[in-house]
C-alpha cells in the first residue's frame, strides 16, 4: 500500500500530542506516582451510577433523538440557567454530545471555512489546535503568561486579530494552568469580540471547580454575547463522569442545528445510559459535586504551599485541578525536568510544552490524586529540587 | 474546622498526624490538636484501633439476649456486666424482638458455647439467648473486605 498516497495529508501532518509521547514513557515505568492525570480521582457518585444501572435494567438500550433525550435537555437548561445565569431553549438551543470533545469538533467544523483563523489562548488543552486543523482552519495561539496569571490579556488578543479571524476559543478555568478570567477581563474580551464580530467557543468544563469564593462568570452571560457564543460544558470533571462521555453545547439555534446535522451522521447520540445518568447528576448530584470540589480545594492549597516551599514558583490557581509551577530557576527545560523527575524520583508531571510552546519553563501537576500520594509526591519532588540546586 | 470534619478524617485513617490532618483540612496544627484533645476528653473519641481481617482465625458469634429490665436501671447494669467479659467484643441495646446484641470472639465453637452456657445464660436477669456464628465478613467499619483491586485511571491524560 502506498500510504503516502492513501492516507489523508491533513491527518498525517497533524502533530502527535506532546502528552502522548510522555504517556508512553510513564506507562513503561513501574511504581510511578502520577500527577499527570487529567481526570478526577473520585468514582462517579453512587446515585449517578445507580441511575445508569437502572436505565440498563429497564431495558433502555436504544438510540435517542439526535438532540438527545428531551428530559436531559430540560435538566441541562435548568442547570445552566441556575449556574451560568443564561437561559437556553431546550428544544433547539441545546445539544447533548459525546463529551465536550465532540462538541468542540462539531462547532469548529460548523464555523470554519478553509483558511479561517481561530484564536485561542496558550498554554491550552491539547485538542484545540488539532481540532481547528481538522476543520481546515488556521489555529492562532495568543500566548498568556504568569504576568496575567495565565488569563487572556485583552490587548494581546486584539493585537492578534486579522481580517480572517472568525472564532475565539476560551477555556476558563484553564487546563493546564488552572487560571480563571476575572469578570472585568471577560467584559473587555467581550467588547473586543463584538467590535471585531468574532464568534466565541467557550469551554467551561471546569467551571464548578472554583476555589476563590467568587462566582464563576460565563462570557455567554455578558450583554450582547449570548447570540455570538457557544457554551460548552459537560459532566466529566465536576461530576467525576469522564468515562460516561457526556457533554453538551448551548448556543444559537442556527449553529446548534448545523452541529446536530454532523452529529446525526457521525454519532447519532450519546449512549442513552449516559444520558439518563446525566439527568440524575444534574438533579441530585450537586451536593456530591460540591464535596468533591471542597476536597480538591484543600489539596490545591497543600500542593501549592509545598511547591513554593521547595523552591518552585507556583501561583495559586483559581480553578480546575491543575497547578502549573515554574521550574525556570533550575535552568533546565520542562521536558528535561519532567524526564529526570520521572527517572530519578518516579513522579510524573507533564512538561508545560505539551500545552504549547509558551508552556516552556512550567510543569503541569494535577492534584486530583489521593492526599497521601500527593504527600509522597511532594516529598520526592522536594528531594529532586534539592538535588538540582 | 468542624468536629465532624476531624472525625470523618480520623474515621478513615486514625494514623494521620495532626500535621497531616491540618493539611487535609486547611487549618493549623494547633487547632487540630486542640479539637482532638477536646473530643478525647469528652469521650467522643473513645480510642484508636486497627481493623483486622480475622475471618480466618477463631470464631465470632452474635448473640441475641433477652433479659428482664431492672427497676430504675433498665438494662444498663446487666449490659455493663456482660460487657466486662474479655470475650465480649461489642454489646448493644437493641429495639425489637430481643434486648441486647452481644458479639463474642473466641478460639472455637466450643469456647463460645461454654461462654454462653456458663457465663452469659446463667447471669441473673438473662431470660434467653440465641447464638449466630459469623461465616464471613464483607464490610466492617465502612471498609470492604473482599473488594476487587480498584480500577485504575490511565496515568497520563490530557
Ligand atoms: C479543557 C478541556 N476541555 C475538554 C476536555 C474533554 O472533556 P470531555 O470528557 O467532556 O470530552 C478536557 C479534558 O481533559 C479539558 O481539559
Amino acid at each position: 500500500m502506498d500510504w503516502n498516497r492513501t492516507l489523508s495529508k491533513q491527518v498525517v501532518d497533524l502533530p502527535r500530542s506532546g502528552i502522548r509521547e510522555f504517556f508512553d514513557l510513564v506507562t513503561g515505568s513501574k511504581d510511578i506516582i502520577s500527577l499527570g492525570v487529567g481526570e478526577p480521582d473520585f468514582v462517579t457518585p453512587w446515585n449517578i451510577r445507580e441511575a445508569a444501572i437502572s436505565s440498563l435494567e429497564k431495558g433502555h438500550t436504544t438510540y435517542t433523538s439526535n438532540y438527545g433525550l428531551e428530559s436531559l435537555r430540560r435538566a441541562i437548561a435548568r442547570y445552566v440557567e441556575g449556574f451560568f445565569h443564561v437561559s437556553y431553549n431546550p428544544l433547539c438551543e441545546i445539544l447533548p454530545t459525546v463529551g465536550v470533545s465532540e462538541a468542540i469538533d462539531l462547532a469548529l467544523r460548523c464555523l470554519i471555512n478553509p483558511g479561517d483563523e481561530v484564536l485561542y489562548h496558550e498554554p491550552c488543552y491539547v485538542s484545540y489546535a488539532p481540532s481547528v486543523l481538522l476543520a481546515y482552519g488556521t489555529p492562532k495561539a495568543v500566548e498568556t503568561s504568569i504576568d496575567d496569571l495565565f488569563a487572556l490579556n485583552p490587548a494581546k488578543l486584539e493585537a492578534a486579530i486579522t481580517p480572517r479571524t472568525k472564532v475565539l476559543m476560551l477555556n476558563f478555568p484553564t487546563n493546564p494552568t488552572g487560571s480563571i478570567a476575572p469578570k472585568e477581563t471577560l467584559e473587555e474580551i467581550a467588547k473586543i469580540c463584538i467590535k471585531h464580530d468574532l464568534f466565541v467557543l467557550t469551554d467551561e468544563i471546569y467551571s464548578e471547580l472554583r476555589y476563590d469564593g467568587i462566582e464563576h462568570t460565563s462570557i455567554a452571560s455578558l450583554p450582547g454575547m449570548k447570540e455570538r457564543t457557544l457554551l460548552l460544558h459537560g459532566f466529566s470533571k465536576a461530576f467525576a463522569m469522564t468515562g460516561f462521555r457526556l457533554g453538551y453545547a448551548c448556543g444559537p439555534k442556527e449553529l446548534i442545528e448545523q452541529m446536530m446535522k454532523i452529529h446525526s451522521y457521525t454519532m447519532i447520540c450519546p449512549t442513552i445510559t449516559s444520558q439518563e445518568a446525566g439527568i440524575e447528576a444534574l438533579q441530585n448530584g450537586v451536593t456530591a459535586m460540591q464535596e468533591m470540589r471542597d476536597s480538591y480545594h484543600r489539596r490545591r492549597d497543600y500542593i501549592v504551599k509545598r511547591f513554593n516551599d521547595m523552591g518552585m514558583d507556583c501561583h495559586l490557581p483559581g480553578g480546575a485541578f491543575y497547578t502549573f509551577p515554574s521550574i525556570k530557576r533550575f535552568g533546565i527545560s520542562s521536558k528535561e525536568f519532567a524526564m529526570r523527575l520521572l527517572k530519578e524520583q518516579k513522579v510524573a508531571g507533564v512538561p508545560g510544552t505539551a500545552f504549547g510552546a509558551c508552556g516552556e519553563g512550567y510543569l503541569r501537576c494535577c492534584y486530583a490524586t489521593a492526599f497521601e500520594l500527593l504527600e509522597a509526591a511532594c516529598d520526592k519532588m522536594e528531594r529532586f529540587c534539592a538535588s538540582l540546586n | 474546622m468542624t468536629e465532624e470534619a476531624l472525625l470523618k478524617i480520623l474515621e478513615t485513617d486514625a494514623r494521620l498526624s495532626d500535621q497531616q490532618i491540618a493539611d487535609r483540612l486547611g487549618v493549623s496544627v494547633a487547632e487540630v490538636a486542640a479539637e482532638r484533645a477536646t473530643l478525647e476528653q469528652e469521650g467522643r473519641i473513645v480510642g484508636y484501633q486497627t481493623i483486622v481481617n480475622d475471618d480466618g482465625e477463631g470464631v465470632s458469634a452474635f448473640i441475641e439476649v433477652k433479659c428482664t429490665p431492672e427497676r430504675g436501671g433498665g438494662f444498663d447494669r446487666l449490659a455493663e456486666r456482660i460487657s466486662r467479659f474479655d470475650e465480649v467484643r461489642s454489646c448493644y441495646l437493641m429495639s425489637g424482638g430481643f434486648d441486647l446484641l452481644v458479639q463474642v470472639d473466641a478460639a472455637d465453637l466450643l469456647s463460645v458455647a461454654r461462654f454462653v452456657s456458663e457465663k452469659l445464660a446463667s447471669l441473673p436477669g438473662v431470660l434467653s439467648t440465641a447464638t449466630h456464628f459469623r461465616l464471613k465478613t464483607y464490610k466492617l467499619n465502612g471498609l470492604h473486605f473482599t473488594e476487587e483491586p480498584s480500577h485504575q485511571r490511565i496515568s497520563v491524560a490530557p
